[in-house]
């Protein structure tokens, strides 16, 4: 070991500058302890980016390992950049969500798009080329300016990145709860290909090998990110709008071409992105990785700002940044690949056979600690979990006694209701924002069930797709977290793809109250069941925790990214009717459930009883069914039924693609004996409408399978509209009439309220 | 044919304009250098679509000072064909080898989405596969796409039929429910002098394959393999 001695001009080590650093007293004694003396100031920095909740994973660590996360086609599970899966072909898929919401809730515009920037590095450092983004977003009530403001400005952030890199925005989506009012949510998830034997790990390795740091040039922006993502927001949190770093999308196309380049050229054998706790973090955990040594010198780190200290240099989180190792003597290779995409690239540090993490500053150690301890010997910690009162008390409510609306009475009414709640309503208004079709992959692209994306030279593709409903998980962690992921399953199917494998983004409210950790393990505890019985392992994900505002807490929400495979073009199926007289087939069944439903909490403004029942075996039953029957040539389209229930999956069947609409003709006598409110707007779970022109084959199949389903009506033509026959009632409602609320409820409220403050305010500097 | 795709840094349209050219159409295609001199014996060159040096100061121009873009301007000179898409446009009016400029979308905001357009000019050699006042289904996907121009250029233009394709219903009428991002007379793509090199917004490139739509954007290239003999 080497002496260590505090710089001059160091703040001596205090009680409160240790507590300024987020760490607790036991903590700060488990550091000294680690290094036999008091940690200097550059220590102090290091151990706060690391260990923050962001980075350390403190909180969730112990839960997260009951995931199950092998599997046949997982080639790189959770602790690299992403996941990796095999699709066939020798063609492998690289992806991975993250969440940016504490920036997002300050600084919207650059917030979302440095949250693209981060999760585009994470793929691509694993050698895979780029080939779809998708965006999971929670907002407050549109009724306030300030979630305007928001939803406006994260949508131009996610674009304005996006667009510029040239890589597709192709699903997602996005919902509009005052549970998220004061904290938005905004989750980025990027889809990369790569050939299995281009696969790179960020696993420092090989004595002698250097380390460069390559790509843009560190200033002092974003120093405390992490720590800042590890807190609740506050009125206090404006202030640290500084702590919100900056994107610059042209630097990263370059970083992106630079990088994979270099990875082809085999000059390297480890790359890593410069994410959160920048250089501190991705050293550290690259040298962890690899059990190896390293030392760095920051005197060496090409800077943008004269006069920063090793702790800023450190600790800054500047974008559009990799730390690379390079073979030894291949450097100036290197160096020439970055040149070329007029990107710096210089030495910083070595691998090193001593067991150390060493910072040096020219040639004084400023910074040094034992073997991987930094990383390995972070604090783990198990919380007391116990359900909250409330959310017990909401899900005993008897939601079935809430008496109907007078208005009611016309289901008709219900259903426009429905299809203009921005959480139904069609989300084009955002997705038009975004380039949807550069690279010339995207079969269907946004406002589908998920996603299809062709992969170029072989007969396949693959379908990607996030969901997850947080007001079930509010009412019911487990089941809620089961149906996030079977509702990603059963849309990805939908298309015609074999569910394959999730990445999770984990957005819940401080972990430290009980009710918040009973959440956070419950609904690990349901995506964990739902996982195994459908096959599809965790690959990767991130947990953000303290989504909170000074309101509360967020729903809890853990998003699923799902990605499935589709092994013929032939078998890919979109979900709005294709054929004037094709049968409406129901996979699964109605119930009596209204509970949690998008009906209660937008005609009577509840949110309470039980969510839906998620039966898990039936889920499968269910994809299996349409599997076989999609690849029996006897699917037209199929379409997930969800948020608003039947009645609203059978309008966006209809209308949802404005340029083909039809009618249909629905009869739901087989289920007289429910209230029809539950028939209609029920959001049972395990439910798939497919249209085909062999209903006798479809339902032969899904009898196979143990699957419920019935033939519920045919398809008619736009002229037609709707009828369904439900109880005693006959509703009619005409195509365009529901085309209409659907399509324009979003553009009525972005366009007439304050967007014009909205797009001169927010024009940051990738405009 | 020989087809040269320009990269400049921040260009993500090159691709689709290489697969464009070697798979849909069978024809040889090279990347080319933005730092290079060299067309690399193209027949046709490509300026594609993207974000060239992240369009900082103003769309395309920065590229415009390029190195290859010298060879560019002489190989229009000798009235070989330049085809310029989107971000591509922006370059070749920043370059002057098209009149005008390209400005913010009238929305404010970025638009990606299919719209059709009407054939203006059916007889250009970019568009003589297609019939006159056919209308199109392409893919646009910009922020600054808004045409505009003096108004002596923008009557030289229409006297001189040099406008190539308009943005209009699916029915081929004009107006302004159609004029997708403002521009001047609803115009979305136009010809040089001599007709032999083209700007348009919409991208021909993203529209050549059944599986991804509808393949309006071939005829374009058919028009140019027809017409130019290699």
């Amino acid at each position: 070991m080497s002496e260590v001695l505090p710089r001059p001009g160091d703040p001596a080590i205090t009680p409160e500058l240790v507590k300024e650093h987020g760490l607790t007293p036991g903590e700060f004694d488990r550091v000294s302890k680690m290094l036999g003396r008091a940690p200097t100031f550059t220590e102090l920095g290091i151990v706060s980016a690391l260990w923050n909740e962001h980075c350390s994973y403190k909180h969730s660590k112990n839960t997260l390992r009951t995931l199950p996360t092998e599997g046949a086609a997982v080639i790189q599970g959770p602790g690299e950049n992403a996941g990796v899966v095999r699709i066939g072909d020798g063609i492998a898929i690289a992806f991975k969500i993250e969440s940016h919401n504490h920036p997002s809730a300050i600084e919207p515009y650059q917030g979302a798009a440095t949250g693209v920037g981060g999760i585009l590095r994470d793929v691509f450092t694993m050698g895979a080329r780029p080939i779809a983004m998708l965006n999971s977003l929670r907002f407050g009530s549109l009724d306030s300016a300030r979630n305007r403001y928001l939803f406006a400005g994260v949508v131009r952030g996610i674009g304005d990145y996006g667009n510029c890199i040239g890589v597709p925005t192709v699903a997602g989506e996005i919902v509009f709860d005052p549970a998220y009012d004061g904290n938005p949510l905004v989750n980025a998830m990027c889809v990369g290909m790569l050939r299995e034997d281009e696969l790179i790990l960020a696993k420092a390795q090989g004595v002698g090998n250097s380390i460069l740091c390559v790509g843009a040039r560190t200033g002092r922006d974003g120093i405390h990110g992490a720590s800042f993502a590890s807190e609740d927001l506050s009125e206090a949190s404006e202030a640290k709008r500084p702590r919100v770093q900056v994107g610059d999308p042209f630097t990263e196309k370059l970083l992106l071409e630079a990088s994979l380049e270099l990875i082809r050229s085999g000059h390297i054998v480890a790359i890593q992105d410069m994410g959160a706790a920048g250089l501190t973090s991705s050293s550290a955990e690259m040298a962890a990785r690899g059990d190896v040594g390293v030392t760095i010198d920051t005197s060496l780190v090409p800077v943008r700002e004269t006069g920063m200290t090793p702790y800023e240099i450190l600790l800054s989180e500047s974008q559009e940044r990799m730390l690379v190792v390079a073979l030894q003597g291949h450097e100036e290779a290197v160096r020439a690949i970055l040149f070329k995409w007029d990107l710096t690239a210089e030495v910083i540090g070595k691998v090193i056979a001593e067991p150390v993490y060493r910072v040096t500053e020219g040639d004084t150690v400023v910074a040094e600690f034992p073997g991987s301890d930094l990383v390995t010997q972070c604090p783990r910690y198990d919380v007391p979990a116990r359900e909250g009162a409330d959310a017990i008390r909401l899900r005993a409510m008897d939601v079935s006694a809430i008496a109907e609306l007078p208005e009611e009475r016309d289901p008709a009414w219900t259903m426009l209701k429905l299809l203009a709640s921005p959480t139904i309503a069609s989300k084009r208004w955002a997705f038009q924002q975004y380039d949807s079709t550069v690279r010339t992959n995207t079969v269907v692209g946004p406002g589908g069930d998920a996603a299809v994306l062709r992969i170029r030279g072989t007969d396949r593709a693959i379908a990607v797709k996030t969901d997850c409903n947080g007001r079930y998980v509010a009412l019911d962690p487990r089941v809620g977290g089961r149906i996030a992921v079977a509702e990603a399953a059963r849309n990805v199917a939908c298309t015609g793809a074999r569910p394959l494998a999730i990445t999770n983004c984990l957005n819940f409210g401080n972990p430290t109250r009980p009710e918040i950790f009973f959440q956070f393990t419950e609904a690990v505890a349901g995506i964990s069941e739902a996982c195994i019985a459908l096959d599809t392992p965790v690959t990767g994900g991130n947990v953000s925790f303290y989504n909170e505002s000074p309101t509360g807490s967020v729903y809890p929400t853990p998003v699923i990214g799902m990605v499935g495979v589709i092994d013929s073009l032939e078998h890919i199926t979109r979900s709005t009717f294709r054929n004037v007289g094709d049968a409406i087939v129901l996979l699964g069944d109605c119930t009596d459930e209204i509970g949690g439903s998008e009906y209660l909490a937008t005609v009577h403004g509840v949110t309470g009883g039980a969510p839906p029942g998620c039966d898990i075996v039936r889920e499968r039953g269910v994809i299996n069914t349409l599997l076989q029957a999609i690849q029996a040539g006897v699917v037209a389209s199929a379409h997930d039924c969800s948020d608003g229930g039947l009645a609203i999956a059978i309008a966006e069947c209809m209308m949802s693609d404005a340029e083909a609409t039809t009618g249909a003709d629905i009869d739901l006598a087989p289920w007289d004996s429910l209230p029809d409110r539950a028939v209609l707007f029920g959001e049972a779970q395990g439910r798939v409408i497919v249209s085909s022109g062999d209903a006798d084959r479809v339902l032969q199949i899904a009898a196979e399978n143990s699957v419920p389903a019935r033939k519920i009506g045919v398809v008619r033509s736009r002229d037609e509209g709707l009828t369904i026959r439900v109880g005693r009632q006959k509703v009619r409602i005409g195509t365009d009439q529901l085309g209409e609320a659907y399509h324009t409820a979003i553009p009525k409220i972005m366009n007439t309220t304050a967007q014009a403050i909205v797009i001169d305010e927010v024009e940051g500097v990738l405009a | 044919m020989k087809f040269g795709i320009v990269t400049f840094p921040g260009s993500n349209g090159d691709y689709d304009a290489y697969h464009a050219a070697a798979e849909a159409l069978g024809e040889e295609a090279v990347y080319l250098w933005h730092k290079d001199h060299d067309l690399k014996d193209s027949d046709v060159v490509i300026l594609p679509g993207g974000f060239s040096y992240g369009d900082y100061l103003r769309a395309g121009a920065i590229a415009r000072f390029s190195p290859i873009m010298t060879e560019v301007v002489a190989h229009a000179k000798r009235g070989a064909p330049i085809l310029a898409i989107c971000n591509g446009f922006q370059v070749a009016c920043e370059a002057g080898l098209l009149p005008g400029a390209l400005m913010r979308n009238i929305s404010r905001r970025f638009i990606s989405r299919v719209v059709t357009v009407r054939v203006e000019n059916a007889t250009s050699m970019f568009t003589h596969e297609y019939f006159a006042a056919q209308v199109l289904r392409l893919p646009i996907a910009h922020g600054d796409g808004r045409y505009i121009a003096d108004p002596d250029v923008i009557a030289s233009l229409e006297d001189d039929g040099r406008v190539a394709f308009r943005y209009s219903a699916p029915d081929g009428s004009i107006g302004d429910a159609y004029n997708v991002n403002g521009s001047v007379n609803s115009i979305a793509g136009i010809l040089n002098e001599s007709g032999n090199v083209l700007g348009l917004m919409p991208h021909p490139e993203r529209a050549v394959d059944p599986l991804l739509g509808v393949p309006d954007g071939l005829g374009l290239f058919h028009s140019l393999l027809a017409g130019v003999a290699a």
